[in-house]
């Protein structure tokens, strides 16, 4: 069956489409008086999303420490009244979580690579010599992107031809493959904090920073790739890389640009928001980030200090255009637009649309088959400090195809949304799911043991230093309730760990079975967590989640 | 591969065994230091310690010190169970007074260097660095 008479099955497909382009046009999402000389555009976190998808953000993303109520962790209706967004309009759609599954049918899907290439193309309009920036995590997330080890990505991407690019994921593909695809990049591969594990020296392969002029200005865009790439994902499978912040390096390079005449200094960076907050205030000299791996979308720059930060959100939703007037060696001043991508309003440029399908096509009837669908009630989403519906999916998939007590799922903050009433594909499965250490491993912990992985993985996200937290969310826990307070120290934060099934309290000296997958541990082995999930899913035919009351909240 | 539902393999999240708490600075860590200062007071400036906010691999963390005109720094691993890492000794024909090397930290702990300068005063600086198990990044 050919997706779009699915999506017609469902009963959101051409209405959609009349919905959206009654309240909104392309000429309205592209509305922009080009300013000052230089432009740059930002595309971030595209989680190999080729396709237009539904992407439901946040409820719940607390701030720690200095981040409590601060930009991004501000969601709903709080965040609607930071910015003055009216509820129910396109942009509530794009930026908040309320009402998601009745705007998703109104406004439709988002994103899409072959959308994002008219914007870009508009933008080259005004300004021919505008920088296409690539925050990273562009080679990771699908069917087809697993499939060709990231090829599909790299053909897309290269017909969009960005001028840089800095690295997360990419490294899961191993050293190997991604020093080939490097190797052979038509745009700079950058990340001053790349370097050789064995001499601490920076690598070879990639640069630290890129001068371009544009506009009659000297303009350097430095590379900051995930400095956590070793811990958060499996350090054996790029042992010659070692990461970190390195701020102190940072700072020496924005000294040597400045040094070599840079007016306008960029960072292209994976660091997360926080993280990118904290290093402008360690680091002077840098006039813009250009902030990717938290997946947060603000429609306005955040100011630390003299440096502008830009979230441009993930998954190919939107696309950050930021004009700067840059003058006698400074900025003068900044304008800026985070430009959602509605699919059913922006025109598609029809080149990438066919080089899109062209890359799809070998794999169409195993991308297409509908694995199961989701009922009238029960939209999965998987953004958000604790558990995702598509998460409680997963878990139960976890539970009852391997037959374990408590079952774990990484809180990565990828993989779009599926609306009630939807058809659940192979895709659908594929895209919250894939990557290259998949397996799905069963194995026997003690309680003590499930505890000190909570307290590990909560300090990770709740340390109220950004320098310590890796930008991940909570890990997903099926099976198994507890309680945590946010604020306190790690060690003390999660309490009240109880069984789902019996209702008792986890024993720290008893053993208890578990199954989970994402194991950053070399030789894990089990069946792959597509095929966990496409088997439960197949199983219940009709897909229903009801509100997890699981994980117990405190010190918000 | 084919693998039965009730199949148990190992390997999972964290074959390792980490604590929850990070590690108490050693009474031992402390003697060091007074026995290095003599019990003399530290100031803040002067040196400078480099080290990863967290730990690619515990077993193995690169650090580095630097302290102009000291004649001697010491490194001491605050957590560690013998919790001192190195003193290094710089002559008068040093052409810098900096050295790098790589630690052992058996959990989450603060490193920590002091420096002897010229004029016989001390500097100290401190770092936490994290050992983690890992997994579950963005």
């Amino acid at each position: 069956m050919a997706a779009s008479a699915l999506v017609g099955a469902s009963g959101f497909g051409n209405w959609a489409r009349l919905a959206a382009q009654q309240s909104l046009t392309q000429d309205q999402l592209l509305e922009f008086d080009t300013y000052g000389n230089v432009s740059l555009i930002h595309v971030t976190d595209i989680h190999a999303q080729l396709k237009p998808i539904f992407f439901r953000e946040p409820e719940i993303n607390l701030g720690i420490g200095d981040a409590r109520g601060q930009m991004p962790h501000v969601t709903g209706a709080d965040f609607r009244k930071a910015y003055g967004i009216a509820d129910g309009s396109p942009s509530a759609y794009a930026l908040t979580y309320n009402d998601f599954s009745s705007l998703a049918r109104s406004y439709g899907r988002v994103g899409g690579l072959d959308r994002v290439s008219t914007v870009i193309n508009a933008i080259r309009a005004d300004r021919p010599d505008a920088l296409l920036l690539d925050g990273g995590d562009t080679w990771h997330g699908s069917y087809t992107c697993y499939h060709s080890q990231g090829q599909d990505m790299v053909n897309v991407m290269n017909a969009l031809k960005p001028d840089a690019m800095t690295f997360h994921w990419e490294f899961t593909l191993g050293s190997d493959r991604v020093n080939e695809i490097v190797e052979e990049l038509p745009y700079a591969a950058l990340g001053q904090n790349i370097f050789d594990s064995e001499w601490d020296e920076p690598a070879e392969l990639f640069k630290p920073y890129k001068f371009f002029e544009r506009g009659g200005v000297k303009v350097a865009v430095i590379g900051q790739a995930f400095p956590y790439m070793p811990i958060a994902n499996p350090r054996w499978m790029f042992p010659e890389y070692s990461f970190g912040i390195r701020d102190e390096n940072m700072q020496a390079m924005v000294d040597e640009v400045r040094g070599m005449g840079a007016e306008c200094v960029v960072v292209l960076s994976h660091n997360g928001f926080d993280v990118d907050k904290k290093m402008a205030s360690r680091v002077s000299g840098i006039d813009v980030i250009l902030s990717g791996h938290t997946h947060d979308a603000l429609p306005e720059p955040v100011l630390v200090g003299q440096t502008y930060i830009i979230a441009s959100g993930s998954n190919g939703k939107f696309v950050s255009r930021v004009d700067l007037d840059v003058r006698d060696g400074k900025m003068m001043g900044l304008k800026h637009k985070l430009i959602p991508i509605f699919s059913d309003v922006i025109a598609p440029d029809p080149m990438i649309t066919k080089l899109i399908d062209e890359q799809r096509a070998p794999h169409k009837a195993q991308l297409e088959e509908v694995i199961g669908h989701t009922d009238e009630n029960s939209l999965l989403y998987r953004r958000g400090n604790f558990n995702g519906t598509w998460d409680d999916v997963i878990c139960d998939a976890l539970l009852s195809e391997r037959e374990a007590d408590i079952a774990m799922s990484p809180g990565v903050r990828w993989g779009p949304s599926i609306l009630p009433g939807q058809a659940i594909t192979r895709e659908d499965i594929w895209n919250v799911t894939s990557m290259s250490y998949g397996e799905a491993y069963r194995t026997e912990m003690t309680g003590e043991f499930i505890h000190v992985i909570l307290e590990d993985v909560a300090d990770n996200l709740f340390n109220p230093d950004p320098y310590y937290q890796q930008g991940g969310d909570m890990v997903r826990i099926g099976g198994m309730g507890y309680r945590i307070d946010v604020t306190k120290p790690q060690g003390k934060r999660i309490s009240e760990l109880t069984l789902l099934k019996t209702g008792e309290k986890i024993d720290p000296s008893k053993t208890y079975m578990v199954a989970g997958w994402a194991s950053v541990n070399e030789g894990t082995e089990g069946p792959q967590i597509w095929d966990v999930v496409e088997s439960h899913i197949r199983k219940q035919g009709t897909v229903s989640v009801s509100p997890n009351t699981s994980v117990q909240v405190a010190g918000v | 591969m084919e693998f039965s539902r009730r199949d148990t393999l190992a390997m999972g999240l964290g074959a390792a065994v980490v604590t929850v708490l990070p590690f108490r600075v050693s009474a031992a860590a402390d003697d060091k230091i007074a026995e290095f200062t003599g019990g003399a007071e530290m100031s803040d400036g002067g040196i400078t310690l480099t080290a990863p906010e967290i730990a690619e691999n515990g077993n193995t963390v690169p650090i580095s010190v630097e302290a102009p005109g000291a004649t001697a720094i010491l490194v001491l691993a605050m957590g560690n169970p013998t919790p001192g890492v190195a003193t290094f000794n710089f002559g008068p024909m040093a052409g810098s007074q900096s050295a790098s090397t790589r630690i052992r930290l058996a959990g989450t702990q603060d490193v920590v260097a002091v420096a002897k300068l010229a004029d016989g005063s001390f500097a100290k600086a401190s770092s936490t660095v994290k050992v983690t198990i890992g997994g579950c990044g963005g």
